[in-house]
């Protein structure tokens, strides 16, 4: 694995275009800021096509032999499929308003980073093969030839792009680059070039349930760890249930909460409230994953993997689906799932049994977001809670891309947060809500081959919570994505030591007075609660 | 292709249309080609060009809901929906694309990158852009809307009030018109931001630089007909109306600038489906812009949608079966 140069090394980025066109910058693989390609033993088994055993940076990419065919035949399917796609590729005018929006951009200044040319790798394409004028004037329209260069290009620049939606916040078209990632990405997809993290979770995904693989009886156990970890911390013994039938709600979240800290604690923070209030919930090992390794995949992939939730809850009999803190399930969920796998007409609409809030937008999917329903617990005054054992934390927010540009998530969580802490500030304005910063580490490429770029990517993100870090010293990056809690931890110490990383649900049960608890000394994390340092230490002692 | 040669390739394109219309106008005398012919034709490829741009991007569907949110979606009653920027209804939506279409709303939003050594990476205002890409949308408008005074007749009272606050400032005989001077400045601003930000020239291409010297080519030749090279005015609206009413007439004497400014007008329109110029037509369909963000609200129908392979339930029961009665976990077949 590539060492990644130290950060005032990195820091020299030059935004300045080379001296050479783009069309004849060829790429160059370097080690660090591409990821691996996928193996074939994560392909085969969801019946992807062109297994082989290959390299990225090698030469001979050992493409099928009809490659450019099935890529010509792919763009033209999608161009009929897609209007996005169609409209997207025809109507910008390279005004660069997007630019230097994209965190990739700013992290590495490579001009191929920049929305517009990333757009402009397919367009040009485009332009060749499905519009007159291309054809006709070549170059001098814009226009290039598909050849295996280009492949390359865009396998190292659509695994460059987070599908982040920032560029088209900006766009007065709002065209949206992701969309063009999204589509370059099935076709570099029908002939075999992924990458194998995606892959790796796609293919556990489809199998287990869950992108890491976990089998059922193992999951199971790994929650039962984190019973055993909250009774310590909080003298409460909850008590999840699995694949429980007449369950009135089936919970679902991504699966990297089970597996690594700091989302391990989120974890626990879900399971405390829904004992705290008695939710009457289940979880499911089939259904065991919130993340969608689909949708930076293909359509089709989105849907196969997405089919488990609406078939779970149907099995299982519930009545509704509450979905943990994740980021791209959510844009899945939103945008996608209702359309590929609904009507889920034998669901209700989402009734909070403690409140009794009937979730009407809600109303088709019968999915809720948990800090929806969280917020909602909040405002009904149905929570007991001490803000102050947050004391020891300066948090600040991070509205993670798909909750915020592809749906709108931006104030249920911050109500939470200024209810569960009492030390909460913002980073500054051009940053968050629906200008946020991605992690620099989303849809799939928070593989740790591509470390540099990570941290590249990340260096937008990272710079604001600087700014508040020096500022307020803050110390704490909340976020409701399960990405975000894997891939902050190293960004943070690379750009900002000192911070630490949670989600908004740790915070609400470090916050939350549970009937029957001991008296509390730490938090979920064994650190002592403001306050409680001394009798920590004592008890250390005994 | 590299910066430069794209402008000059752009600059010949126009020289040699200026050249085509000058000698065949003005030497060969092929007035009727170039006072009906071209622009009939060029009127005829603009309408069913858009048209026909329009219906190719509408003949694909919009399969999934993916406006880009840029607020507060609409959940709890209690908390401020943000109708404008996360539209929930079909009306609201609208509203919002009003704002961009009217207003250019999101590149409002403009930031630029300031990032220096530290690393300290600040997002400066950058109204700039909005404002020439505005200022130069409406001028054009403005003298579009003023040329209709050429097509009709009697002249309709809105153009007179247009003309009028157009030429406020009464200077000058004829009247000066502000429309025009401000189309050249917006376009000399777009032109050399395009040259001078060095990522922009990176990716700029023949089919920026061409409209934009089209454009100024189309806006010079109309000022200096305007203030400077006199032509037959009357004699020129003559063959305006006589094309507007399907009764064409070619006057003798109108002077070849004006055939000049037609044919640069003739080619705009007929290049126009064919170009980026059709974001005019384009920003209108744009699924990111105007749809709803009511996906959870409501089912949409994607026309496409096919069965897929999925991993049932009862196949990862039947390979994890044993594992799941072993581990207490509720299974469906008991063996
Ligand atoms: S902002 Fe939109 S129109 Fe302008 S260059 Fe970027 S994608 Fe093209
Ligand atoms: S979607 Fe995000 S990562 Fe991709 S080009 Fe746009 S801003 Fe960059």
């Amino acid at each position: 694995m590539a060492k990644v140069p130290k950060p005032d090394e990195l820091a020299q980025i030059e935004h300045r275009p080379p001296e050479s066109p783009w069309t004849e910058t060829p790429v160059e693989f370097r080690p660090g800021t591409y990821c691996y390609g996928a193996k074939p033993q994560n392909i085969e088994p969801v019946d992807m096509p062109n297994p082989r055993d290959w390299n990225p940076a090698d030469e001979d990419w050992k493409l099928p032999e009809n490659w450019k065919q099935t890529v010509l035949d792919g763009m033209k399917l999608r161009l009929n499929r897609f209007r996005s796609f169609k409209l997207f590729m025809d109507i910008c005018v390279r005004c660069g308003a997007c630019a230097d929006k994209c965190h990739y951009f700013i992290g590495s200044g490579d001009p191929k980073n920049m929305p517009v040319l990333r757009a402009e790798l397919m367009r040009s394409v485009y332009r060749n093969d499905f519009s007159t004028f291309g054809k006709m004037l070549k170059k001098y329209a814009g226009a290039r030839e598909l050849t295996e260069d280009v492949i390359k290009e865009w396998f190292y620049y659509y695994f460059q792009c987070t599908e982040c939606r920032r560029c088209s916040v900006f766009c007065p078209y709002g065209i949206d680059t992701a969309e063009i990632t999204i589509i370059g990405r099935e076709l570099l997809n029908e002939i075999g070039c992924q990458i194998d993290w995606i892959a790796g979770a796609v293919a556990n995904c489809y199998r287990t349930g869950n992108h890491l693989g976990i089998q059922p009886h193992a999951f199971r156990d790994m929650i039962e760890f984190f019973v055993d970890e909250i009774e310590e911390v909080t003298g409460v013994r909850v008590e999840p249930t699995f694949n429980r039938k007449g369950a009135e709600i089936l919970f679902i979240t991504p699966s990297g909460d089970v597996f690594a800290d700091p989302g391990t604690y989120t974890l626990m923070g879900y399971m405390m409230l829904f004992h705290e209030i008695g939710l009457d919930y289940t979880w499911s090992t089939y259904a065991s994953e919130g993340g969608n390794f689909g949708l930076f995949t293909s359509h089709e992939m989105m849907k196969r993997l997405n089919a488990k939730m609406y078939a779970e809850a149907k099995r299982l009999g519930v009545k509704w689906i509450l979905g943990g803190e994740c980021g791209h399930m959510w844009r899945v969920i939103n945008q996608y799932m209702d359309t590929m796998n609904g009507p889920a007409d034998f669901l209700e609409v989402p009734k909070s049994p403690i409140t009794g809030t009937v979730f009407e937008n809600a109303r088709s999917t019968k999915m809720t977001h948990i800090v929806e329903f969280t917020a909602d617990l909040i405002r009904h005054g149905k929570l007991n809670l001490d803000p102050s054992r947050n004391d020891n934390k300066i948090v600040t927010f991070h509205d993670s891309c798909n909750p915020a540009r592809a749906m709108g998530i931006l104030e249920e969580p911050r109500y939470i947060l200024r209810n569960v802490c009492n030390h909460f500030y913002e980073m500054p304005e051009n940053t968050i809500r629906e200008r946020t910063f991605c992690c620099g580490a989303g849809t799939g490429l928070n593989t740790d081959e591509y470390m540099e770029m990570r941290m590249r990517g990340g260096l937008p993100r990272a710079n604001a919570v600087k700014y508040v870090h020096d500022k307020f010293g803050v110390n704490m990056l909340a976020n409701i994505c399960a990405i975000d809690r894997a891939v902050f931890p190293p960004l943070m110490d690379y750009w900002v030591p000192g911070v630490d990383v949670t989600g908004i649900h740790e915070l609400v049960a470090n916050a939350l007075i549970m009937k029957g608890e001991k008296k509390r000394t730490t938090d979920l994390r064994y650190e002592p609660l403001p306050g409680m340092e001394e009798e920590e230490e004592e008890e250390e002692d005994v | 292709m590299n910066p430069l040669n794209a402008i000059v390739f752009s600059l010949v394109a126009v020289g040699v249309l200026v050249l085509v219309a000058l000698l065949g106008a003005g030497v060969a005398d092929l007035q009727y080609f170039f006072g009906v012919v071209v622009p009939y034709a060029a009127a005829a490829v603009f309408f069913i060009g858009v048209v026909y741009r329009v219906v190719y991007w509408a003949r694909s569907p919009v399969p999934f809901r993916i406006p880009t949110t840029c607020g507060q979606q609409k959940s709890l009653p209690w908390i401020k929906h943000d109708a404008l920027e996360n539209p929930v209804t079909k009306g609201q939506a609208v509203m919002r694309m009003v704002l961009e279409v009217l207003l250019f709303r999101s590149l409002f939003r403009n930031t630029r990158l300031e990032f220096r050594r530290g690393p300290k990476i600040d997002y400066a205002s950058a109204k700039w852009l909005w404002l020439g890409a505005i200022v130069f949308h409406y001028a054009f408008l403005v003298v579009f809307i003023r040329h209709l005074r050429f097509f009709t007749e009697p002249i309709p009272g809105f153009i007179h009030l247009i003309e009028n606050v157009d030429g406020f400032l009464e200077v000058g005989v004829p009247r000066l018109f502000l429309s025009g001077v401000v189309l050249l400045a917006a376009l000399t601003y777009l032109f050399l931001r395009r040259v001078t930000v060095p990522q922009l020239s990176y990716i700029s291409l023949p089919a920026d630089y061409f409209p934009l010297f089209l454009i100024f080519g189309i806006g010079l030749t109309g000022i200096l007909m305007r203030y400077f090279i006199k032509v037959d005015v009357v004699a020129a609206k003559e063959l305006t109306l006589g094309l507007a009413t399907f009764h064409p007439t070619v006057p003798e004497g109108i002077g070849s600038i004006f055939y000049l400014h037609l044919f640069l007008v003739s080619v705009l329109f007929a290049y126009f489906p064919f170009s980026k110029l059709v974001h005019m037509a384009g920003v209108f369909l744009s699924p990111t812009r105007n749809l709803p963000n009511n996906s959870r609200i409501q089912r949409h129908i994607n026309p496409w949608n096919y069965p897929v392979k999925v991993h049932t339930y009862e196949e990862y029961e039947e390979e994890f079966r044993e594992k799941m009665i072993e581990a207490g976990l509720p299974v469906e077949k008991k063996e």
